[in-house]
């Protein structure tokens, strides 16, 4: 589990999930793809806040685990430069049965793009670059409120 | 021994640490601030007032409210919107 500055895949994790008892290993790749938005996307660059994004992966894996019951989840996101088809985020998980480890897979997954602090900026082949749009972690959402009711005052 | 300051370390990411030209920044604030004075200070500075003014913060690498009070040596991270996977 963790930030990675060298390629991943989930191939690698997957051979390293699943007990005896395990009769499900599902698997899941992100990969950079070569157009977003009707752009054409030369290169992705992410920025991790490396020992966080290392704590929370960590806490994401956990709640996967005791949510939905599966053995084993294994997770690695990429930093750095990556190219068109290189794999930004994998995920291996384990189970007694395939819901379960469907489910906690899918779960890593949603909870990576909500709250794991990484950012993704795009170059483009005409020689641009931005930041992505991104999720604003849960707990934003409480402070805008409260600085909305100050603004009242 | 009390402290009437605070020294605090800043984390800058993504487009803050863009529009900030540095990953980190050191601030002094008087003892008892909260997450939301050390927002308010930063925004003080001009090149820094495109930062929100209730960013997603992280306290000692974990989330935090605005409510929270700084300790010394807290290490602060300004989260701009996340974009992994």
């Amino acid at each position: 589990v963790g930030i990675s500055s060298r390629p991943i895949s989930a191939a690698a994790l997957a051979a390293a999930v699943g007990a005896r008892t395990d009769g499900a290993v599902v698997t899941f790749e992100g990969r950079v793809r070569s157009r977003n938005q009707a752009r054409a996307v030369l290169k992705l660059h992410y920025e991790s806040y490396d020992s966080m994004a290392d704590d929370v992966l960590r806490e994401i894996a956990a709640e996967a685990r005791d949510q939905f019951g599966a053995g084993e989840v294994a997770v690695q996101h990429r930093s750095g430069s990556l190219e068109v088809g290189e794999v930004s985020v994998a995920i291996a998980t384990s189970a007694p049965h395939r819901a379960a480890a469907f489910d906690a897979t899918r779960y890593v997954i949603e909870q990576i793009k909500t709250r794991l602090p990484i950012w993704k900026r795009e170059d483009y082949e005409d020689g641009s670059s931005s930041w992505l749009d991104g999720s604003v972690p849960p707990e934003t959402e409480v402070r805008v409120a409260d600085s909305e009711d100050e603004a009242a005052l | 021994m009390t402290l009437d300051v605070v020294p605090i370390r800043v984390l800058l990411f993504g487009y803050y640490r863009e529009l900030a030209g540095a990953g980190e920044i050191e601030l002094e604030l008087p003892a008892g601030s909260r997450i939301d004075d050390l927002i308010a200070e930063i925004r003080s500075d001009p090149a820094l007032v495109g930062i929100p003014s209730a960013p997603a913060v992280a306290v000692n690498r974990r989330y935090a409210s605005g409510a929270h009070v700084l300790a010394p040596d807290d290490e602060v991270a300004l989260i701009p919107p996340v974009a992994g996977g």
